[in-house]
C-alpha cells in the first residue's frame, strides 16, 4: 500500500512538473504560445455571409473563396491572420455559409474591409522592353515597373483545366479564352513574340511564360514546374478569378490594442487574486487538507494551461472569465472530499479509512454533478461564435481536468500524508474549523 | 435546521421574486444588446480632457442617426450605441466627435443579431432539455429501491421524474430571477443583454443542476442506507436529514466560486463585469434554490402523492 501510494504521488509530481514546462515553455512566444482573442490583443474581425443560392459546389466553391480572401488578406502584411468557411444554421435547417476574417493587429477597419471586398483582377501583362535593366539595377522592382497593361484580363477567359504534357506527364494550366479574348490574345501572341506575358493575379505574378507563336484558336497554356496540386490550385484560382459567391459583410468587429492588454491585464490579475482569496479560504477553513487542495488548484491551473496551449485554445476575455469561474468550482470537488471525509471521521473511523471512504463516497456527487456542467458547455460551444466558444471551452476544460485533479493529485497527496498513525494532532489537521453545525445537524 | 418543515416560508419568499421577475421582464422588456438587434458599438477614448455626455450627443444630432445611447467608461472612453451604421457613416460618427481614439467598434447586422437570438433561445431550452433528461436518467433506480415498511404505509420515496420536475423548478427559478434582476439593471442602469449574458445563463442553469444534484445525490444514497437498514424513516426527515449533512458543502462552495466572481467583477477586464455580475446573483439564487426550493419540492411531491392515494 505505502509503495503504491509512493509511486503515484511521484507520477503526479512528474506529471504536473512537464505540465509546468509546457506552461512556462518562452512566454508568449515559445513552441507552444497561447492564442489569445482578437479582445485580448487587438485587432479586426469581420464576418461575411456569403451567397450560395448559386452554386451547385458549395464546399468547392467556399474553399476557393477562402483561399482568394486569404490571398488578398496576405497582401495586407498582418501576422497569423486567420481566414476560416463556416456552416452556421445546421439545426435551424436554414443553411448558412460564412467566411470569417480574423486580422490580429489591424485596426483600420475600413482599410481592411476595401481590400477584402474588392474584386480579384486576374491580368495578361507584357514584360515591357526595359524590364531586364530594370530588375538589374533593381531585383525587388514592382510588377508595374516591369510590366504593362495589355487590356487581357480574366474577364475574357472562358475556362481553365489542369493537363499533363503528353510527353513528359507534367502538369500544365490550359486556359480556354472566349471569342473577344481569343482575338485579343492573338493579337497580343502576334504582336509579341519572344516577349514574356506575365500572367498576373491580384498583382502578384503567377507564372511568366515566353510566347512562343502566335494563338489563333485562343487556348493557351501555362507551363511551370507545377505539382498536379499546384496545377490545380492554380486553376481553381483562374476559375475563380472572381470572387466565386458574392459575400456581404454581416458583423465588423474592431478592438484596440491598449483596451485589449488592459482587458488581458485585468483578466490575470482577477485569476491572481481570486486564486489567492481561494487557497486563504480553503486553509483557514479545511487547515491540512485545505493546504492540500491549494496545492491541487495550483495543479489544476497548470494543467488547464498546459492544455489551453496544446490544443489550442483561443482565449479572450470570456474565455478567461471562465477559467477563474472554473477555478471556483474546480475547489467544489475538494470540498465534496473533505466535508464527506470529516464525516466519515466522526463516526470513528482512522483517518485513512475515512479518506477512502470519503472519496468513494464523494465520487458519485462529483461525476453527476459535473455532467450538468459539461452538457452546458457542450451546447455553449455550439451556440458559440468566437468569444462563447472560448468560454464554453475553458469551462468545459475546467470541469474535465477538475474531476482528474480532485481524484489523482487531492487523493494521492492526501492518501500519502495519513500514512501511519492516527495522532490527535492529525486528527486536528484533517477535522475542519467551526463546527457549528455540528448540533443543529445530529 | 428546520428547512424542510418549513418550506411554505421559502416558497413564499421565492413566489414573490419569481413573480417580481416576471413582472420586471413583462414590464420593462429586455435590453437587448447589438448580438441580438444588430447595430453598431463604438467606444473612442479622448487623450486630453473629456467632453462632457451632452456635448457629445449634441456632436451626434446632426447624424441622424435616430436613437443612440453614449456611456462614459473608464477615465476617457464613451462607449456610443447606434443603428448599424455603414462605413462611411461610422467614420462620419468619429469625425464629428473631433477623431479620437476608437477603442473599438463593433457592428452587427440585424439579420445576424435575429439569427442569434433564435440560437441562443434554443441552446437554453436544448440546454434544459438535456438536462432533465440526464437527471431522470442518474436518477432512475431511486424509486425502485424503495422499502415499504408495513403494509399500509406509503412509499417512502417519490418516482425518479419527480427529482426531474423539482431540479426544472428550481432551475427556471435560477434563471428567472437573475434575468429579472438584469432587465430591471438594463431598464435604469444600461446593462445589456448580449450573447455573453447568454453564456452566463447557460452556466448559471449547469452551476443550478450541479448543485441541486449533490443534495439528491444524498437523498438518494440515505434513502439506500434506509432501505438496507430496513429502517422506517419519513421521508421528510430524510430529505431534511440530506440537506443538513450537505449543507455546509453548498454553503463553502458558493463561497469558493463567490471569492473568484467577486475578484473578476472588481478586477477582471470591463468587457465581464457584468458578466461576472450575472454570475454572482445566479450562483447566491442557485445555491439558495437547491437547499430551499428543489429538496422540500421533493417532499411536497411526496405528500401531494400520498395525499391522492
Amino acid at each position: 500500500m505505502r509503495k503504491h501510494i509512493w509511486i503515484s504521488l511521484a507520477l503526479v509530481a512528474a506529471f504536473v512538473t512537464l505540465a509546468f514546462f509546457v506552461v512556462r515553455g518562452d512566454g508568449f512566444k515559445g513552441r507552444f504560445p497561447y492564442n489569445f482573442g482578437l479582445d485580448l490583443v487587438g485587432g479586426t474581425e469581420l464576418i461575411y455571409r456569403a451567397d450560395t443560392s448559386n452554386v451547385d459546389n458549395i464546399p468547392d466553391a467556399m474553399e476557393s473563396l477562402k483561399e482568394v480572401i486569404e490571398r488578398r488578406v496576405n497582401v495586407f502584411g498582418v501576422s497569423e491572420p486567420l481566414v476560416q468557411t463556416e456552416t452556421a444554421g445546421l439545426i435551424s435547417g436554414l443553411k448558412d455559409e460564412r467566411l470569417l476574417v480574423e486580422l490580429p493587429g489591424v485596426t483600420d477597419i475600413e482599410r481592411a474591409i476595401e481590400l477584402i471586398g474588392k474584386t480579384p483582377v486576374l491580368e495578361f501583362r507584357l514584360a515591357k522592353d526595359n524590364a531586364e535593366e530594370t530588375v538589374k539595377a533593381n531585383p525587388e522592382a514592382k510588377v508595374n515597373e516591369l510590366f504593362k497593361d495589355t487590356g487581357l484580363t480574366g474577364r475574357y477567359l472562358s475556362r481553365a483545366r489542369v493537363e499533363f504534357d503528353p510527353n513528359t506527364g507534367v502538369a500544365l494550366v490550359g486556359l480556354v479564352f472566349d471569342k473577344e479574348g481569343s482575338e485579343l490574345f492573338a493579337k497580343i501572341t502576334r504582336e509579341n513574340k519572344g516577349k514574356i506575358l506575365a500572367i498576373v493575379l491580384d498583382g502578384t505574378i503567377i507564372s511568366a511564360p515566353v510566347i512562343i507563336d502566335e494563338i489563333k484558336d485562343g487556348s493557351a497554356q501555362i507551363t511551370g514546374q507545377f505539382t498536379p496540386e499546384e496545377a490545380k490550385e492554380l486553376v481553381r484560382n483562374l476559375n475563380y478569378g472572381a470572387l466565386p459567391v458574392p459575400i456581404e459583410l454581416a458583423s465588423s468587429q474592431t478592438v484596440g490594442a491598449t483596451l485589449g492588454e488592459q482587458a488581458l491585464k485585468d483578466g490575470i490579475k482577477a485569476g491572481i487574486i481570486g486564486f489567492a482569496l481561494l487557497a486563504l479560504f480553503m486553509v483557514l477553513w479545511y487547515r491540512l487538507p485545505g493546504v492540500i487542495a491549494t496545492l491541487a488548484l495550483i495543479s489544476y491551473a497548470i494543467l488547464s494551461l498546459a492544455i489551453f496551449k496544446l490544443i489550442p485554445v483561443t482565449l479572450t476575455a470570456a474565455g478567461l472569465a471562465g477559467f477563474i469561474l472554473s477555478i471556483g468550482m474546480a475547489v467544489d470537488a475538494n470540498v465534496l472530499i473533505f466535508e464527506r471525509t470529516k464525516e466519515e471521521l466522526k463516526k470513528g473511523k482512522s483517518i485513512y479509512d475515512a479518506l477512502h471512504e470519503g472519496f468513494k463516497r464523494a465520487w458519485l456527487s462529483i461525476r453527476d454533478s459535473n455532467i450538468s456542467s459539461i452538457i452546458t458547455a457542450f451546447i455553449l460551444f455550439w451556440l458559440g461564435t468566437s468569444a462563447v466558444k472560448g468560454f464554453a471551452l475553458t469551462l468545459g476544460i475546467g470541469v474535465l481536468v477538475s474531476m482528474f485533479t480532485a481524484i489523482t493529485v487531492s487523493r494521492t497527496f492526501l492518501l500519502a500524508i495519513t500514512i501511519g498513525e492516527s495522532t490527535p494532532l492529525k486528527k486536528f489537521l484533517f477535522s475542519n474549523g467551526m463546527d457549528m453545525f455540528k448540533k443543529k445537524t445530529e | 435546521m428546520k428547512i424542510v418543515q418549513h418550506r411554505k416560508i421559502f416558497f413564499t419568499l421565492s413566489a414573490i421574486l419569481f413573480a417580481l421577475s416576471l413582472f420586471s421582464i413583462f414590464t420593462y422588456g429586455f435590453n437587448l444588446g447589438i448580438d441580438f438587434k444588430g447595430g453598431t458599438i463604438t467606444e473612442v477614448s479622448f487623450a486630453g480632457e473629456r467632453p462632457t455626455k451632452e456635448t457629445v450627443e449634441e456632436e451626434m444630432l446632426p447624424l441622424e442617426l435616430g436613437g443612440f445611447s453614449v456611456r462614459p467608461s473608464g477615465e476617457s472612453n464613451y462607449i456610443i450605441r447606434t443603428r448599424e451604421l455603414s462605413l462611411e457613416e461610422g467614420q462620419k460618427l468619429v469625425g464629428v466627435l473631433g477623431s479620437p481614439k476608437v477603442e473599438r467598434q463593433n457592428t452587427v447586422g440585424p439579420i445576424a443579431g435575429v439569427e442569434l437570438r433564435d440560437k441562443a433561445s434554443k441552446a437554453i431550452a436544448l440546454t434544459i432539455l438535456m438536462i432533465v433528461l440526464f437527471i431522470t436518467f442518474a436518477f432512475r433506480k431511486v424509486s425502485q429501491s424503495v422499502f415499504t415498511a408495513k403494509s399500509g404505509t406509503p412509499p417512502k420515496a417519490v418516482a425518479s421524474w419527480k427529482y426531474g420536475l423539482a431540479t426544472i423548478v428550481a432551475l427556471l427559478h435560477d434563471i428567472l430571477i437573475p434575468v429579472g434582476v438584469f432587465v430591471f439593471l438594463g431598464r435604469f442602469y444600461g446593462l445589456e443583454i448580449d450573447l455573453l449574458f447568454v453564456s452566463g445563463l447557460l452556466a448559471i442553469l449547469g452551476y443550478s443542476v450541479h448543485d441541486t444534484i449533490v443534495v439528491f445525490d444524498r437523498v438518494r444514497e440515505n434513502l439506500r442506507l434506509n432501505d438496507e437498514a430496513k429502517k422506517d424513516e419519513e421521508f421528510e426527515i430524510t430529505v431534511g436529514k440530506s440537506v443538513a449533512q450537505t449543507f455546509v458543502r453548498s454553503i463553502n462552495t458558493s463561497l469558493t466560486l463567490l471569492i473568484t466572481l467577486i475578484a473578476l467583477y472588481f478586477v477582471g477586464s470591463g468587457a465581464t463585469k457584468d458578466f461576472a455580475l450575472l454570475l454572482t446573483i445566479g450562483v447566491i439564487v442557485g445555491t439558495y434554490s437547491s437547499i430551499f426550493v428543489a429538496s422540500p419540492l421533493l417532499v411536497s411531491f411526496y405528500k401531494l402523492a400520498t395525499k391522492v392515494k
